[in-house]
């Protein structure tokens, strides 16, 4: 066995399916609503987007008054495709186990809509999207997102298909800032929010693990100053290990030891060399190089920079409360016990502002050691707390 | 907080300890139930008395059945998570057989009367005659059809006597608008002397204010 080997095997010309990602792009698996020049997105930085694209996938019906519209919102490298079969990777929807008829988020009884954000590579318009106005890639020409940004871009499909007020906005880690934003700029929209693992801004910690992760793509002699696309490369090794990096603050220390241990990977002994000894490392080699086949690397970096410029309170004079003041909106806040990249205080931060606001909050946490990713896993909790509260939600608001 | 109710939350005595309480709250007030349960009392006092009703409770089972009902509640734990609300956040704050499982009761009835302008608490009686006979014909801590729990593994770390009670309000300068006792079958409203009540009644209910 060679002492040494490349640290992340996704070496080589980029794979058919990485190619297949990046057509999502511009034409992607999925209904899409665009917007001409004079519906612009005018973006928190005073910057616009002039030719909006939004890709989206709904389920269930829309009933007649259409008032049991959900709006599921993605995490930071999800996308649209929550409940059926991922058109990139093949595997099912990242929450079909919540999404659907007769589970938790009942598509029997709700209309659900989910869209890839502002700055995503699915099919909204994102830095891996062609500017239709120069017929070449954004890149990095494409202005910085905030996680306003892409609530704006959201409300803006909502009423393309119709709907005034959203029965409710679901979401975890950044879709959960995206529904705290939801809450906050358009209260009236929304009946009822469920932010889970998520908080009322990105915290300094979050923020270097980030820069982490960009700096890594940077570094990538292939990332070509964002201009990348444009050589027919992908600057895979930087952003595999963005991927590693940040995948371990996804998990928590008792969940990686339950599952790997110091187990050694298909070997009986140290090969005493840099090779993959530790199942662990094989484990994070595999989730870098799945990753950079279907997500693109600008996109991360607009993703994490959206997470980074998130803070609620700051928009609202420094006081939180301020931001829920006379608002009707039901809350449902869920957080997990070893979560640590959006810890427990994060969510309670967000209940404390609710009650000082007299808002109507319920707030779960709930026992698990399987860390931030939580969310994403079947968990029976927080299935019985999401599928409780949006029932009686619903017959607060009088659905069927 | 669930723990602490010795069983009682099932039993018809507790259903008239509910109604005692919901008799003291008026109709559309703001009230917040600490240690709440399943949700028992809340939806009563939603249902009979209008009310817009908020919850603490500490087990995840007990907040997933509030929530379940479609009752506002909160995980959390009245000796840490009470200095979170705002003063005079709301017109009621209850606190049913709770009192003896914090850690710090003083502290708690403080933040109690700080956040409600009414303070609605009921407590057992450790002064009720059947659990002062246990202790001087056995010589041993009481363990009773109501207080089922052995001194080593209660979760009832602070019994008080409703005299012990009085007096911790006196303390905190709060006024005691109305006191009620019941007696184990339910009965209530007599009028007695103070050592009477301290003697017979099993429990007693105190509506509170600053």
């Amino acid at each position: 066995m060679a002492a040494t080997q490349d640290p992340v095997s996704v070496m080589g010309p980029v794979t058919d399916r990485a190619r297949h990602a990046l057509n999502q792009a511009d034409n992607p698996s999925s209904p899409v609503a665009r917007f001409a020049p004079d519906q612009p997105l005018l973006l928190d930085s005073g910057h616009r987007i002039d030719f909006l694209q939004i890709a989206y996938q709904t389920y269930g019906t829309l009933n007649a008054d259409k008032s049991n519209a959900i709006l599921i919102c993605h995490a930071l490298t999800g996308d649209q495709h929550v409940a059926n079969n991922n058109p990139v990777t093949g595997k099912p929807g990242w929450w079909s186990e919540m999404v659907g008829p007769g589970l938790p988020i009942n598509t029997d009884r709700y209309f659900v809509i989910c869209s890839n954000v502002v700055g995503g590579c699915m099919g909204t318009t994102g830095p891996a999207s062609t500017n239709p106005a120069t017929d070449r890639v954004y890149g990095l020409d494409l202005p910085v997102i905030t996680v306003r940004d892409m609530v704006r871009a959201q409300a803006m499909l909502v009423d393309r298909l119709g709907i005034d007020t959203l029965f409710s906005v679901v979401g975890g880690s950044l879709g959960g800032m995206q529904v705290l934003a939801w809450a906050t700029t358009y209260p009236e929209r929304v009946f009822s929010a469920l932010p889970i693992a998520t908080g009322p801004r990105h915290s300094s910690q979050n923020i270097a693990f980030h820069e982490v992760g960009r700096q890594a793509v940077m570094a990538d002699p292939d990332w070509r100053f964002g201009r990348y696309l444009d050589a027919g490369t992908s600057p895979r090794k930087g952003l595999a290990v963005a991927r590693m990096a940040a995948h371990i603050t996804y998990l928590s220390d008792s969940a990686l030891h339950r599952k790997f241990g110091r187990n050694l990977q298909d070997r009986d002994k140290p090969t005493f060399g840099f090779d993959a000894d530790f199942q662990i490392e094989s484990y994070l080699r595999h989730q870098g190089s799945t990753f950079v086949d279907r997500f693109d690397a600008n996109s991360y970096l607009y993703m994490t920079r959206a997470m980074d410029y998130f803070d609620i309170a700051a928009e609202h004079g420094g006081r939180l409360a301020n931001a829920f003041v006379g608002t009707k909106t039901r809350f449902c806040v869920v957080s997990f016990t070893s979560d640590w990249l959006f810890p427990t205080v994060e969510s309670k931060t967000v209940v404390r502002a609710l009650n000082a606001a007299a808002a109507s909050v319920s707030f779960v946490e709930i026992v698990t050691d399987r860390g931030h990713d939580a969310f994403l896993l079947d968990e029976p909790e927080m299935y019985a707390t999401i599928s409780g509260f949006l029932s009686s939600a619903a017959t607060a608001r009088g659905l069927r | 907080m669930n723990i602490a109710t010795n069983g009682l939350s099932a039993t018809a005595q507790a259903r008239t300890d509910h109604l005692a309480i919901a008799e003291l709250v008026k109709p559309g007030s703001r009230v917040l139930d600490v240690g709440c349960g399943d949700g028992q009392l809340l939806t009563l006092l939603e249902s009979t008395q209008n009310v817009d009703g908020r919850g603490i409770e500490i087990s995840q089972r007990g907040v997933n059945e509030c929530v379940a009902r479609g009752l506002s509640v909160i995980q959390g734990d009245a000796d840490t998570d009470l200095v979170d609300y705002p003063d005079g956040a709301f017109d009621y704050v209850i606190l049913s057989q709770t009192l003896q499982a914090t850690h710090r009761p003083r502290d708690v009835l403080e933040q109690l009367l700080r956040i409600g302008r009414h303070v609605i608490i009921s407590i057992p009686n450790f002064g009720y005659w059947r659990i002062r006979a246990y202790l001087f014909a056995f010589g041993r801590m009481p363990v009773t059809r109501n207080l089922t729990y052995s001194w080593y593994d209660t979760p009832n770390i602070h019994f008080c006597t409703i005299r012990d009670f009085v007096l911790l309000c006196d303390e905190l300068d709060a006024t005691i608008e109305k006191a009620t006792a019941l007696k184990p079958d339910g009965s209530r409203n007599f009028s007695a002397p103070w050592w009477f009540w301290n003697l017979f009644g099993q429990q007693a209910i105190f509506l509170l204010r600053r």
